[in-house]
């Protein structure tokens, strides 16, 4: 696959790349390092993709048919540390990387070996971590939350190359996240004052912030767990005079960050595509900027509205449902000014578009199912079923991963000079958007009928959405080999692209050629 | 598959259409629940769920309107407009306020399911690693509730009945019109006891006890089902949670069954049993309990379950395998069976054990062996 | 664009914000203790409180309710000797919980104390408690714990009834004293 990508470049200026595979290793190119990490991405997404099919396969219909429980929980588990940690995340550090030097018009990231460093780690830590299962324990079978007791006195022994793993991807995210911050702090061209920058960069910048405060939160919390399980301390053993719940509270302190981690270089994404399209400037850019901080502050203070079944007092659980559900209204302001954008705008619906205009309704759909999840006493229903399934797979599918394919979309061209083709570009959308709803959107009502999260079989009551949802994930699944194919295909055949790739584009990185050369901004450009 | 499915879609519209309460498929919502509690919960649900939608209409519907009329192929000319601070205050007002209007039903919701005061009976729930015990708290009335559904049910060598996965062993069983009080534990891992017709769901952590209540209306006696909501190991699908609710009269006629015939259990453990009363017995013990882990033939399964057939322990000193059932092995998977069979069922299972599968001992385990060995 | 040493700084700035973030996952654990002991969080009770003679509220008497509960992997026997008392405010009362270590070895237990409704936490004080520290019994010993408890006078009077749960833990592996270890 990375051979492929090495076309990307086959019009560069005058320094060029290097030749080889040799090149990718040791590179220190922000466009290289950005390259490797969607592609690095995109991997996992079919390895986490992969999984989604087994465990959609064997709910199919009720009954154990395909994989044995115990597999079935390692499909669970790795299905979600492969997708947060090894899909998402990498794949929008992949896009700060290409995208926020040619936005602030900066030569390159601040800090070029530790970008390469912070890529090469990934590929370790995922290859170990998804190497456990074919160990004889089998790979880590707790969840990708993995709570105390189950993954420490309880699991399998794999859970140690599970805390390497994390220890590896944490540092790589901090490492990527201060590469960014330097850069968007210390590279800015002159005259880009902060608040210039285009929303991308900023709901990154806001990102990787939360990323600094909470990786290392998660590093804490999994070698609590690494001395307990191997040194005989007792963080989270209570006959050693520790707490299981002190785990939940701990690794939600991270997990709920990490959750807008995901989700607010999305915002940044579909900020940048929406005006592009209507032909209109953003609508609020400085309250975009005000909903996006004041949404990473909220996530701070909220951790415990993923906790509320598990026995907190009263005036606990008000203050986590009232801090949760004030997360509403920046995340309103958002979607207002999205469609305010569009309003009276003169819009064309080319791919990106279409993917961005199906994450603002899908998201916001997200968005509405969390806001029923904050309001604490329905909480004691909706915990831990299939609706808290439905919810944050709207959120992070349609949500995150559409941002992601609409960015693709959207600078594919000026990535390699060339355009997509549209028509296919149009049926991947279209396939993506069925597929994406007939899989999620039954999960809302066996989760509200009474379906638990994380059972690899189910009463017969729950069997007519199930089997729906499992062929909706198969018309997902396998419309992301079309994207494979348009990709590649744009890469290798697609139609020259101008400089300016859409109509009417604004910011620094349309101002450079098509395809922009292997080093741009040496000299910074002038910013009115 | 489609087909079927399709078939499946239309019976369910034709059913939905005949009557609407009979049909379980295809069910779209929230159950409204039983008590008091549970139908806040759903009025609380509904409330939000149509604040939502029309939200949703509202925003999606200018979206709409403007991706329709505001197409450059439509002629459509953009307009320069990016601010505007009232429609910022406004929009950040709104919601403010509909928030507050959904919090004050969502508080007293939450103090109301808080208030376990004054509960008539209190029952502890101990969830293990996969099944739950129920303890009624001064009563005398102890034991454990397994999962009553096949291997054979689950592995589609034999038709799914009705209740698939939501069967077990032996029911709570709750008196209606009373308020009763769960104190939930875990033994281990943390599970979580979940009835949605209760509205109750709460995290069994080992070391805490957390408190739920219910209060049945009389008139609604009935038998009510839930599963485990937390991943507690292979498995959590399989530990379901099944509460018969009794009238008063029959639930004191229900208390006085199970103390008499632990009575007449105990007066049974002290006659006399034949060896092939003990085999058939145990066969069924072992079929129920053992094989999940030990296999259908006592072959084990994997490193963590030792094959039974042959083994030290089966075929070595009877005491030594007597205290291996009843108190378990610390720190495997071993559990300690001593509280959750009967001397009858233990000693027959030892006697199973000690002879099937070619390990013929030839030993015979009395009821009585199992009493002395308890003391 | 002289900006490679502001460069070098704003990277060690936030080396060092991610470093003090590990340090507050750690700090963590006594912070939540610390919220544990002020809210009464699950019940809890913390320390050991000198027994000083309170004012007894006689004009009300709280049900206690005294249940003993086994982790998995614990087969000691373990019971309450009453599974209820009455208890005016204010009185210091004294109960047992007997247990009985019935394996073929020296064992040392921990039990975990835990106090529903958790608002009535805060006002249960203990003067002695076998909860405080490990308990070793040799193989086949038995013996009665001591509780020596009261409740606040300052309890809310809505909450009538107090229910105390003692869950015994394996804690062999755990041992502060060394009694185990020398006596295998």
């Amino acid at each position: 696959m990375m051979t492929s990508a090495t076309t990307l470049h086959e019009d560069h200026g005058h320094h060029g790349p290097a030749k080889g595979l040799m090149r990718w290793v040791l590179t220190t190119n922000h466009k290289d390092i950005g390259t490797l990490y969607l592609w690095f991405a995109f991997t996992m997404l079919l390895i986490g993709g992969s999984m989604a099919l087994i465990i959609r396969l064997e709910l199919f219909q009720p009954g154990m048919q395909l994989i044995e429980p115990e597999f079935f929980n390692q499909m669970t588990t790795m299905h979600g540390l492969v997708m947060v940690f090894g899909a998402i995340m990498p794949a929008f550090v992949g896009m700060a990387n290409w995208l926020v030097p040619m936005m602030v018009g900066a030569p390159d990231m601040a800090l070029p070996r530790m970008n390469n460093l912070s890529f090469w780690i990934l590929p370790f830590a995922f290859g170990m971590l998804i190497l456990t299962l074919f160990s004889e324990a089998g790979a880590p079978n707790f969840g990708w939350t993995f709570y105390a007791p189950l993954s420490t006195t309880y699991a399998p022994s794999s859970v140690t190359y599970f805390i390497f793993g994390v220890h590896l991807m944490g540092i790589s995210s901090i490492m990527g996240a201060i590469n960014i911050i330097a850069t968007i702090l210390n590279l800015r061209a002159p005259g880009m004052t902060l608040m210039k920058m285009p929303l991308f960069v900023w709901t990154w910048l806001i990102t990787a912030y939360l990323l600094i405060a909470v990786m290392p939160v998660l590093a804490g919390v999994v070698t609590m767990m690494l001395m307990d399980i191997h040194f005989g301390t007792s963080f989270f053993n209570a006959a050693g005079g520790g707490d299981p719940v002190l785990f939940q509270h701990v690794f939600w302190f991270f997990g709920h960050p990490e959750v807008y981690i995901m989700i607010l270089p999305a915002f940044g994404i579909v900020s940048q595509i929406i005006p592009t399209f209507a032909r209109k400037p953003l609508f609020g850019y400085s309250s975009m900027v005000y909903a996006t901080a004041s949404i990473a502050f909220l996530s701070f203070i909220v951790w415990a509205h993923h906790m509320f079944t598990v026995g907190l007092p009263l005036a606990t659980e008000l203050f986590f449902m009232y801090a949760t559900m004030l997360i509403a209204i920046p995340t309103g302001v958002k979607v207002f000014n999205w469609v305010s954008t569009m309003f009276n705008g003169s819009m064309t619906f080319e791919t990106p578009m279409l993917f961005a205009v199906a994450f603002v309704i899908l998201f916001t759909i997200g968005g509405f199912s969390g806001l029923m999840l904050a309001i604490a006493p329905a909480d004691f229903q909706y915990h831990d079923t299939y609706f808290v399934v439905a919810h944050f797979h709207y959120v992070l599918v349609p949500g995150a991963l559409f941002a992601i394919i609409a960015g693709v979309y959207y600078w594919i061209p000026k990535w390699c000079g060339r355009y997509y083709n549209e028509t296919l570009g149009k049926w991947h959308f279209w396939l993506s958007f069925v597929g994406v709803n007939v899989t999620f959107f039954p999960m809302h009502f066996v989760g509200l009928a009474g379906m638990p999260r994380r059972i690899p079989d189910y009463a017969l009551q729950f069997a007519d959405f199930n089997a729906v949802a499992s062929i909706g994930a198969f018309i997902f699944g396998l419309s992301q080999i079309l994207f494979l194919y348009i990709v590649i295909d744009a890469i290798r055949n697609g139609k020259k692209a101008t400089d300016e790739v859409w109509e009417g584009t604004e910011g620094l990185e349309w101002t450079l050629p098509s395809p922009a050369p292997y080093h741009s901004f040496s000299e910074p450009p002038e910013v009115k | 598959m489609l087909s079927r499915t399709g078939l499946r879609l239309s019976s369910a519209i034709t059913a939905l259409l005949v009557s609407q309460s009979t049909y379980a498929d295809w069910e779209l919502n929230m159950p409204q629940g039983v008590t008091q509690v549970s139908q806040s919960i759903y009025d609380l649900h509904m409330l939000i769920l149509w604040i939502c939608v029309w939200i949703g209409v509202l925003v999606f519907g200018v979206m709409f309107y403007s991706m329709y009329k505001h197409r450059k192929s439509k002629g459509a000319k953009a307009s320069k407009f990016h601010e505007s601070l009232t429609l910022e205050l406004l929009w950040t007002a709104i919601p403010t306020l509909i928030l507050i209007l959904m919090a004050i039903p969502a508080t007293t919701t939450l103090v109301k399911m808080y208030d376990s005061s004054d509960a008539q009976i209190d029952i502890k729930i101990t969830g293990y690693q996969w099944k739950w015990e129920y303890d009624y708290l001064g009563e005398d009335v102890r034991f454990f509730s397994n999962l009553a559904t096949s291997k054979d049910e689950i592995y589609n060598k034999q038709d799914k009945g009705e209740n698939y996965l939501l069967e077990v062993d032996r029911e709570m069983v709750i008196p209606t019109g009373v308020k009763v009080r769960f104190l939930i534990t875990s033994s281990d891992v943390i599970h979580s006891w979940w009835v949605p017709e209760f509205a109750v769901k709460k995290d069994a952590v080992p070391g805490y006890v957390n408190e739920s209540w219910v209060n049945v209306p009389v008139g609604k006696e009935g038998i009510y089902r839930g599963q485990c909501a937390e991943l507690c190991g292979v498995d959590h699908g399989f530990m379901p949670v099944v509460v018969r609710a009794l009238s008063q009269e029959n639930y004191q006629a229900w208390l006085d069954d199970q103390r008499a015939a632990k009575v007449a259990e105990a007066a049974a453990a002290m006659g006399d049993f034949s060896y092939d009363e003990l085999m058939t017995t145990g066969a069924e013990v072992y079929a129920g309990r053992c094989a999940g882990c030990h296999g259908q033939s006592g072959e084990g399964m994997g490193t963590i379950f030792p094959a039974l057939k042959g083994s030290a322990i089966a075929v070595g000193d009877v005491d030594a395998h007597i205290d291996v059932v009843l108190n378990g092995v610390p720190g495997t998977a071993m559990q300690a069976f001593a509280a959750q069979l009967s001397d009858v069922e233990l000693a027959a299972v030892i006697t199973y054990e000690r002879n099937a599968w070619d390990n013929n001992t030839g030993d015979t385990v009395t009821p009585i062996n199992i009493i002395d060995a308890r003391k | 664009m002289s900006s490679r040493p502001s460069v070098a700084k704003t990277a060690v700035k936030h080396v060092t914000i991610a470093i003090l973030m590990f340090g507050f996952g750690f700090a963590m654990i006594p912070l939540y203790d610390v919220f544990c002991e002020v809210t009464g969080l699950n019940g809890k009770v913390q320390a050991a409180v000198v027994k000083t003679a309170m004012e007894i509220d006689r004009s009300r008497s709280i049900k206690v309710q005294l249940v003993a509960s086994n982790n998995a992997e614990m087969p000691w026997r373990f019971s309450p000797l009453q599974n209820e008392i009455a208890l005016h405010p204010g009185d210091w009362k004294q109960v047992g919980f007997w247990v009985s270590n019935v394996t073929d070895q020296d064992m040392v237990s921990q039990s975990v104390p835990s106090i529903t409704p958790a608002r009535a936490a805060r006002y249960v004080k203990k003067s002695e408690c076998f909860c405080f520290e490990q308990q070793t019994l040799a193989s086949g010993e038995s013996k009665v714990m001591n509780l020596v408890f009261t409740i606040s006078p300052d309890l809310p009077e809505d909450i009538r009834t107090v229910t105390m749960v003692y869950t015994l833990f394996d804690a062999t592996d755990f041992a502060t004293s060394q009694v185990v270890a020398t006596s295998d």
